[in-house]
């Protein structure tokens, strides 16, 4: 046996002096992004920040454990509603309010989880979807909550620093995004994530291994939902006002579908996917304000593809590019990567 | 060995299980005593896998009891059954197929791995909880992978490998979960002869060396002669015989069935 082999390598976050190299760069530049860059673009890596934390949650779920959820903007949800009234009604810290938050909200993913055991597939998509509109419809009646008015988000302070800027929030946003994927990459790589992977790849076997599906297709809900949750806690002082309304089915199929633009079962694909979206879904919505093409694709969607009459362009835009990456791509941004890597590898060959 | 309160290793007592009015399993009783290769032959469909169907957990028994280490099992999970000690390989493999070989491996590790959750997630050195757990497991799995040489296929993705590799692996990942009791189901099928010359010295050696019991499921009549200690005949779910190599050999409904011709030893499906 090769003794000097060492076992730790397999699992080292940063494989490689040059992954450590590439990993610290990243830091850099994210850490001086603020500077380099008007605040727009602040605000969107703010939003695609907490679209990468779902994106990973949803993808331990859907893409490692193979259990599908169009539910997700109800945890969502319960992370911005539960952090706000934590901090408004009980006078929590914004931490300790946003950690309980997503707690909650991982406590519903449990519960949820729980049915889910004998759900499937189509299944499983209708249960989920039932979640997501009912807590919205919850929410929507509960005055405490603010009802269809909504709630405001506090002030936003962190033991003596006011967070009273994108900048400033990003810095916060920064930090528990990395941290959560570091930490994710970490649970896909030890026992837990193992599990995740080889209840979806091969159940009964999984089982036969002493592997209880039960437990971790419930943790796997669980863990999702305090993803997602805390994302949704640091939506609501992204937005600074929330609304029911907001939490809708279409952002729990947004949810779902960065986790497959990016790839199933890739925490790279998570990141790339939501990033791409987000981009995309700020980004389109100045679309109708390009010079020339912007008013010509305004009327052409009037009067061919809209049924109402009220401009779509944005969505079949977004749609369009969807639909393309899986066509030409069916392991998503992910396989794309995946074959530049091995592209390169072998070139010039 | 002959003390007075010998607690059985394992003992099926007449077990039944029904599909849809089909008796799948017939009030099956048999033995096995530690250390022995125990086989159950029979032709397709006489209800083999669905016996360690039963003995795992994923079917639950109309009647009967199935006893492991003094202790009934019939009806519990799979998963229980497991972290008791016994392992299973699959006839239709049942792999992990968008993990490497080492990954499948280390979830045969996975009911001694304690890091869960929370450790797992600040995982952050060699010297974290988890990461040593991680490297004393994958030096215990790297123990298997150059008993079963495969280390060439260490870190491959196995849903890419060849058949016969395939089933190694899967032989592989249950004796990582380190069983007392080891259930086979076919692991020589699809094999080609060198292949199957290896996985016959693998199961002896599986026995011989690490003393593990084992209950196999073979259609090779000849390698079934050759290893086992001893054999059971089922068919129809019901018992035909049970006994010595030799003594399966001579019973009547085994020589129609199985050993009528001579050509027929070679290759009985
Ligand atoms: N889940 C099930 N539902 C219905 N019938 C089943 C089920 N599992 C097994 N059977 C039936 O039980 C009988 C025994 O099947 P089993 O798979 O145990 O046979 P076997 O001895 O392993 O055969 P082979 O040599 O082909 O593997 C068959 O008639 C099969 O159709
Ligand atoms: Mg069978």
């Amino acid at each position: 046996m090769d003794m000097k082999r060492d076992y730790y390598e397999d699992v080292r976050l940063f494989g490689s002096k040059v992954v450590l190299f590439w990993f610290l760069v990243l830091i850099a530049f994210l850490g001086f992004f603020p500077f380099l860059f008007r605040n727009y673009y602040v605000y969107l890596a703010n939003y695609m920040a907490i679209n990468v934390l779902v994106a990973i949650g949803l993808n331990l779920l859907v893409g490692y454990t193979g259990q599908i959820s169009l539910g997700h903007a109800g945890f969502f949800a319960i992370g911005a509603y539960g952090t706000i009234t934590l901090m408004t009604s009980a006078h929590l810290p914004f931490l300790v309010a946003l950690v309980l938050a997503a707690i909650g909200a991982a406590l519903l993913g449990f519960l949820l989880g729980l049915p889910a055991l004998r759900l499937e597939g189509p299944y499983l998509s209708i249960a989920t979807l039932g979640f997501g509109l009912t807590i919205t419809q919850v929410i929507g009646r509960i005055g405490f909550f603010g009802g269809r008015q909504g709630l405001h988000a506090p002030e936003l302070t962190i033991f003596s620093w006011h967070l009273d800027s994108d900048r400033d929030f990003y810095y916060l946003l920064i930090t528990i995004t990395v941290i959560l994927t570091l930490v994710a990459r970490n649970l896909v790589k030890t026992k837990v994530g193992r599990a995740f992977i080889a209840i979806r790849d091969a159940d009964i076997a999984a089982e036969t291994l002493g592997v209880n599906i039960m437990l971790y297709k419930t943790l796997a809900f669980a863990v999702s939902a305090f993803y997602t949750g805390l994302a949704g806690g640091l939506y609501a002082f992204v937005l600074r006002f929330i609304e029911p309304q907001i939490f809708s089915l279409l952002m729990s199929i947004i949810f779902l579908a960065m986790v497959v633009v990016g790839g199933l079962g890739s925490l790279f694909g998570s990141i790339a996917g939501a990033c791409l979206l987000s981009w995309l879904d700020l980004e389109l919505r100045n679309i109708l304000s390009i010079p020339y093409l912007g008013g010509w694709l305004e009327a052409l969607s009037k009067s061919y593809f809209s049924i109402t009459g009220v401009s779509n362009i944005q969505l079949i835009i977004y749609g369009s590019i969807m639909v393309s990456i899986m066509l030409f791509e069916p392991l998503g941004i992910y396989g794309i990567w995946i074959r530049t890597k091995l592209y390169w590898k072998t070139w010039p060959f | 060995m002959e003390t007075k309160n010998r607690t059985i290793f394992f003992e099926v007592c007449n077990l039944s299980i029904s599909f849809g009015g089909l008796d799948a399993l017939n009030d099956i009783s048999f033995e096995v005593h530690k250390g022995e290769i125990f086989s159950i032959i029979g032709p397709n469909g006489a209800g083999k896998t669905t016996l360690f169907n039963c003995i795992n957990g994923i079917y639950k028994p109309d009647g009967g009891h199935i006893i492991f280490k003094g202790q009934k099992i019939q009806g519990k999970r799979p998963d229980y059954v497991a972290r008791l000690g016994i392992g299973r390989t699959f006839q239709n493999i049942e792999l992990f197929t968008h993990m490497s070989t080492m990954e499948n491996l280390m979830l045969g590790r996975h009911r001694y791995i304690k890091a869960g959750l929370l450790r797992g997630a600040i995982m952050w050195a060699k010297r974290s909880f988890a990461g040593r757990e991680e490297v004393a497991h994958r030096r215990k799995v790297e123990e298997i992978i150059d008993f079963l040489d495969l280390q060439s296929v260490r870190n491959k993705f196995v849903g890419s490998l060849p058949y016969g590799t395939q089933k190694q692996v899967e032989l592989g990942r249950a004796l990582a979960m380190e069983p007392e009791l080891l259930l086979l189901d076919e692991p020589c099928s699809g094999m080609n002869s060198e292949e199957k010359q290896d996985m016959i010295f693998w199961i002896k050696d599986i026995q011989d060396a690490l003393g593990i019991t084992i209950l196999l499921i073979e259609h090779d009549m000849k390698m079934v002669m050759d290893i086992s200690n001893r054999i059971l005949v089922i068919n129809f779910g019901k018992i035909v015989t049970e006994g010595s190599p030799e003594e399966v050999q001579k019973h009547p409904e085994v020589l129609r069935a199985y050993l009528g011709e001579q050509d027929n030893l070679e290759n009985i499906a």
